[in-house]
């Protein structure tokens, strides 16, 4: 039984109780718990099933390394899996599911798979889930959909709010035990701007539990006295809740601070996470204790006898009332100490160490606690919870010698520095024979910009265990840290003192007993998360998974939420005793980021819904938004697809917008397409070298249609190009393509050609555009303006300046829809202004907006190409029948040279053609023309797809463009394609230009 | 997340405002190139664990181009300059044999 005690708990305010729900019944707790502490308090020892055999699991630890606890927590907008109970403060109305299991965790069908356990070992997924193929669809794939997750997936949206926080800091320490906030306190008494984050709510760390005196006084008073200094420092800033989730280039550091997670509603934002700049890093991150690896050491009730000594020191919590102790260290018997001062029993502490502990120990004996020396636990009685011990000799093969009962097992494998932090960004680690584990290297730490180390590790993190040391370690690490942030060190020379608590020397055990069976092997869990015992890392080192990364991915070992924290280690120290090499040659398998799971809100900060990212509007937006656009993104910007009318549908809008266009008259906000000014001297030489086409020959007052390509010789972009004058060139680019496409010319210009006399400048929301379509387009400028603009003055691609509705205006004579059209560009200030005009003297024309959609289609019933439809990456301008747009006579261009790799010139690549629908229907878009045979995998061989398809209101037919295998020469020829459902389309191809092929309604 | 300083207009920024360009000082090879040289310039690039010149934009600046020279594996910048130079300046290249004795990179060292 796990329950309160009548007194006691260092961190509770026993008076104000706390109701809180589990698997939907009601419990109570008090102020100050966790929520693990409050369901030990109420002996809910068993919290979970394992991910792979589903075997009972109870709290095994006290902090953030907790692999077992971890619940669905809240509900609606406020639903989180994986949510840990060791770091979960307790809150009032807490509820909380326990996870995998179904259908209860009491009752679990899937524990079957503990039976089996024998046929699931290490790599069983790759080794069974192989053949045959079709049953991957309906066996596999359902079973390891139902087995594999922990957690539910939130359904609601997230309610609450997150931001991000950026900082400076010369020093930030990581850690608020006594080891960080020593450190703090040397660097900010020497003047350095210092942030010390804790992840827990409370400082001190360990030190308050384990005990000690600094200075003549419990430690308890040196952690109050060192909080109250340091918050009287200016230059100091203190967070607690907050922990330190990555180290990364140049002093960058990730911190996640949980402000309201301990009170859900309260207003403010509930995590924020700190993006900071650091001069320097302490880390001062502790240890955690190691798990012994013996049978049934994952019984509900077998716990780290750390944690044990918390529970009961901080929360007034016993694990059990009677507790056995096994250990490898000194350590462990503060916790047997512990237990029988408060009145506990410990029936025996097994000390797998033939010469047992120290002082330690003979206070132990003292207390008259029996202790057994070079023994071991043979394995642990007991399935829901801890009933008793098997003990044996450590030395042996697991002979049971004595059968001691218990509830409880507290074991203590030893202490592992935690060096995530310090591994982030590339500190090495050197292996520590005396107390077996790895600590930093500090010869080999993490550099800077400057090529100088920026970490500095402290206290227990840096291997320094016990608190005499850890301080002395902290104080220099804070000293050295102000001083590399150009602090001259002042305050107190001396570190702390702490009195010393000499120990016995630690002993690595990394089996027990030493010569374990393979049946008690396959019992002694390493990775509780994810189901890994020593049993499947010695099978991965008999089946040549000799690398420990290798292992790691074989058996999933250390793969889990806690990513190892308690596992690692045993684990690297079995598959080294497995391959016979001692560890530092099998080394850590890699640190990564985060240390412990942030949330996915916390990183998105503010960057969400409307904030997602900026919104570019025309000048003619509001107009659109009050005339029932129905809008689609196009990169930032927001483009009317079509303008609906009534009940109608999308299709219908867009039809009867081509229809207007055709008929008559229609206006369209090009506003977005990009605009790029060209000038200089040497604007029409590289003009030259961005396009396929000449430029350099293009009259003042004339535009000229361009491609551009990369230098791999694919078409990137394409749009008008108009010479304003001698030493002004306009280039017009697709509305996405704005952006690059400056950045595209401002690299050649800066990088390879930086002495040609060129500048560009992006003015594309400096103009509003629009084009104005339609057999009425001039008689409707005309009523606006007294410039000369009849087909004589102004012929088609020609450029001119007019005066239209009192606006100056540039006015292109170009048309991507076919029609009689005309391009006019103004101040963008002006455009909402020119386009109420354009509107009200278009009435007699029935003048109607179009959008997206409608172009796209009458574009298409032309046989224009669009860039992205046509073209994705791997298109060159020959494949779309554009060599009349490549000139012959330059010498170079960009992509020029790419064009003529043998691959480039093959007659066989796919080439562009117009496809005509046999029945009159729209092909899918997308959809590839088969042909004969098969490929290696078995597909369908194919020889040509559809790259824009559209039904063309005008020709009242499937139209659709498409690149197709020597497609020119093929005219008249039926294709087949394929669609989703099983039937086939059967298309002929015809020349890509549908509608007005000689162009005589645009040229007018 | 590297700090790099902008040559051009003295700000030292965090990676975000900056684009990386890949490989400095390379040389352009256009028509009338050989099939091998033509290849190599577009797709055989430095990856070096150690000494690096690269080319960076200040993208979310001044929009200048330059190049750093760094260490791919420590970090450490040894220095920016300006992109209009086919080779790396000598103060460069000195910092750089004051840091790293011996080392090479394509044609410089």
């Amino acid at each position: 039984m796990s329950t309160r005690l009548g007194s006691g708990g260092r961190l509770l305010r026993r008076d104000r109780r706390i109701g809180f729900s589990f698997n939907g019944k009601r419990l109570s707790g008090m102020e100050g718990d966790t929520l693990a502490s409050a369901l030990l308090a109420n002996d809910q020892m068993m919290v979970g099933r394992s991910f792979k055999y589903h075997r009972p699991r109870g709290i095994v630890a006290s902090g953030a390394e907790e692999p077992n606890a971890l619940f669905n927590m809240g509900a609606g907008a406020r639903f989180e899996p994986n949510q840990r109970a060791t770091t979960t403060e307790l809150f009032e109305g807490l509820e909380v599911q326990s996870q995998n299991h179904w259908p209860s965790l009491e009752f679990d069908i899937g524990a079957i798979n503990s039976k089996l356990a024998r046929f699931l070992p290490a790599g069983f997924y790759y080794k069974t889930f192989m053949a045959p193929r079709s049953f991957w669809k309906h066996v596999y794939e359902p079973f390891i959909r139902q087995s594999a997750g922990l957690g539910r997936v939130p359904k609601d949206r997230d309610e609450d709010r997150y931001e991000h926080f950026y900082a400076f800091f010369d020093v930030v320490v990581i850690g608020g035990g006594t080891a960080g906030l020593t450190a703090a306190l040397a660097a900010g008494e020497a003047g350095a701007r210092v942030l010390v984050m804790e992840q827990t709510p409370h400082w001190g760390g360990r030190a308050p539990v384990d005990g000690g005196e600094v200075a003549g006084a419990p430690v308890d008073k040196f952690v109050d006295e060192s909080v109250a200094a340091l918050e009287a420092m200016g230059n100091v800033t203190l967070r607690r809740r907050m922990m330190g989730v990555g180290v990364y280039d140049h002093g960058y550091v990730l911190g996640y601070e949980q402000v309201r997670d301990h009170a859900p509603g309260t207003p403010g934002p509930r995590h924020r996470l700190w993006r900071i700049r650091a001069g320097q890093v302490v880390t001062a991150t502790g240890a955690i204790e190691r798990p012994l690896s013996f049978a049934g050491n994952d019984v509900p009730g077998v716990m780290l006898a750390s944690a044990v000594r918390d529970y009961a020191v901080d929360y007034g919590v016993s694990a059990g009332d009677r507790t056995v102790v096994v250990t490898n260290n000194d350590d462990a018997y503060r916790t047997a100490i512990t237990l029988k001062n408060l009145g506990l029993e410990v029936p025996v502490i097994l000390d797998a160490r033939a010469a047992g502990g120290g002082a330690l120990m003979e206070e132990a004996r003292g207390l008259g606690i029996r202790v057994e020396t070079g023994k071991a636990v043979a394995r642990v009685r007991g399935g829901r919870r801890v009933e008793g011990v098997a003990v044996c000799a450590q030395a042996g093969e697991g002979a049971v010698l004595e059968e001691i009962r218990c509830d409880a097992v507290a074991m203590s494998g030893g202490w592992s520095p935690v060096v995530h932090l310090w591994s982030h960004c590339g500190g090495k680690l050197i292996w520590d024979e005396a107390h077996a584990h790895f600590r930093p290297d500090v010869d080999k730490s993490p550099t800077g910009a400057d090529g100088k180390p920026f970490v500095i590790p402290a206290g227990a993190a840096n291997g320094a265990l016990d608190l005499a040391s850890g301080l002395t370690d902290a104080h220099a690490a804070g000293r050295a840290a102000a001083a590399a942030t150009g602090h001259k060190p002042g305050g107190k020379a001396a570190a702390p003192e702490a009195a010393p608590a000499p120990e016995a020397p630690m002993a690595a055990v990394w089996l027990m007993p030493q010569g374990a069976k393979v049946q008690l092997r396959m019992k002694a869990w390493l990775d509780y998360q994810n189901d890994v015992k020593v049993s499947d890392i010695q099978l991965a080192a008999r089946e040549g998974y000799a690398s420990v990364e290798h292992a790691k991915r074989y058996t999933t070992l250390g793969m889990a939420t806690d990513q190892g924290k308690l596992s690692n280690i045993n684990g690297l120290a079995i598959l080294s005793d497995a391959l016979g090499q001692p560890i530092p040659q099998t080394g850590t398998t890699t640190f990564r980021p985060p240390y412990t799971p942030i949330s996915m809100a916390s990183i998105a900060g503010q960057a969400r819904g409307a904030l997602f990212q900026p919104l570019r509007r025309t000048p003619m937006h509001d107009w659109h938004e009050a005339n029932g656009a129905d809008f689609e993104p196009v990169g930032q910007w927001r483009r009317p697809y079509t303008f609906r009318r009534g009940q109608e549908s999308r299709e219908e809008a867009v039809h009867r917008e081509i229809g207007q266009v055709r008929g008559s008259l229609g206006l369209l906000d090009a506003s977005t397409l990009g605009k790029l000014v060209v000038r200089g001297p040497d604007a029409g030489r590289f003009l030259d070298m961005l396009y396929t086409n000449m430029m350099s020959t293009l009259k003042p007052g004339r535009c000229r249609y361009g491609l551009m390509c990369s230098e791999n010789g694919f078409l990137t972009d394409d749009g008008v190009v108009v010479r304003l004058d001698e030493d002004t060139f306009l280039c017009h680019t697709t509305t996405g393509g704005a952006e690059s496409v400056h950045g595209h010319m401002e690299e050649w210009l800066q990088t390879e050609w930086w002495d040609w006399k060129v500048h560009v400048a992006n003015v594309t929301e400096q103009y509003a555009q629009v084009g104005v379509a339609g057999p009425n387009a001039r008689k409707v400028l005309e009523k606006l303006t007294d410039d000369d603009i009849s087909a004589e003055a102004l012929s088609f691609m020609g450029f001119k300046e007019i005066t239209i509705a009192g606006i100056p205006a540039r006015v292109f004579r170009i048309s991507f829809t076919g029609e009689l059209s005309f391009e006019l560009a103004v101040a963008a200030g002006r455009g909402r202004a020119l386009w109420d005009a354009l509107m009200e003297a278009g009435a007699e024309f029935g003048v109607m907006p179009y959008g997206t959609e409608a172009m796209h289609v009458m574009r298409a019933e032309k046989g224009f190409i669009m860039i992205g439809d046509e073209t994705d990456g791997t298109v060159i301008p020959q494949d779309l029948g554009l060599g009349w747009a490549i000139s012959k006579k330059k010498a170079d261009y960009i992509g020029k040279r790419a064009q003529e790799r043998t691959h480039m010139t093959d007659p066989n690549r796919w080439k562009l053609v117009g496809l005509e629908t046999l029945d009159g229907g729209v092909l899918p878009d997308g959809a590839y023309a088969t042909a004969r045979g098969v490929n290696a995998n078995g597909q369908r061989n194919v020889q040509g797809r559809v790259t824009s398809t559209y039904h063309s209101p005008t020709l009242g037919r499937g139209i659709a463009m498409g690149l197709v295998l020597n497609g020119p020469d093929r005219m008249g020829e039926v294709l087949e394609f394929p669609r989703v459902d099983g039937t086939v389309m059967k298309a002929k191809i015809v020349d890509q230009v549908f509608y007005d092929k000689d162009g005589e309604k645009q040229n007018v | 997340m590297l700090i790099l300083e902008c040559p051009c207009c003295g700000v030292k920024g965090e990676e975000t405002e900056f684009a990386p360009g890949g490989e400095a000082h390379l040389k352009r090879f256009g028509p009338g190139s050989s099939e091998d040289d033509f290849h190599a310039y577009l797709f055989e690039k430095e990856n070096p664990r150690g000494v690096h010149f690269e080319r960076w934009r200040h993208a979310n600046g001044c929009g200048k181009w330059f190049h750093a020279a760094r260490d791919t594996l420590t970090l450490e910048v040894f220095g920016t300059y300006p992109a209009q130079t086919a080779e790396p300046p000598k103060d460069i290249r000195d910092k750089i044999a004051a840091r790293r004795p011996g080392w090479r990179w394509r044609e410089f060292s």
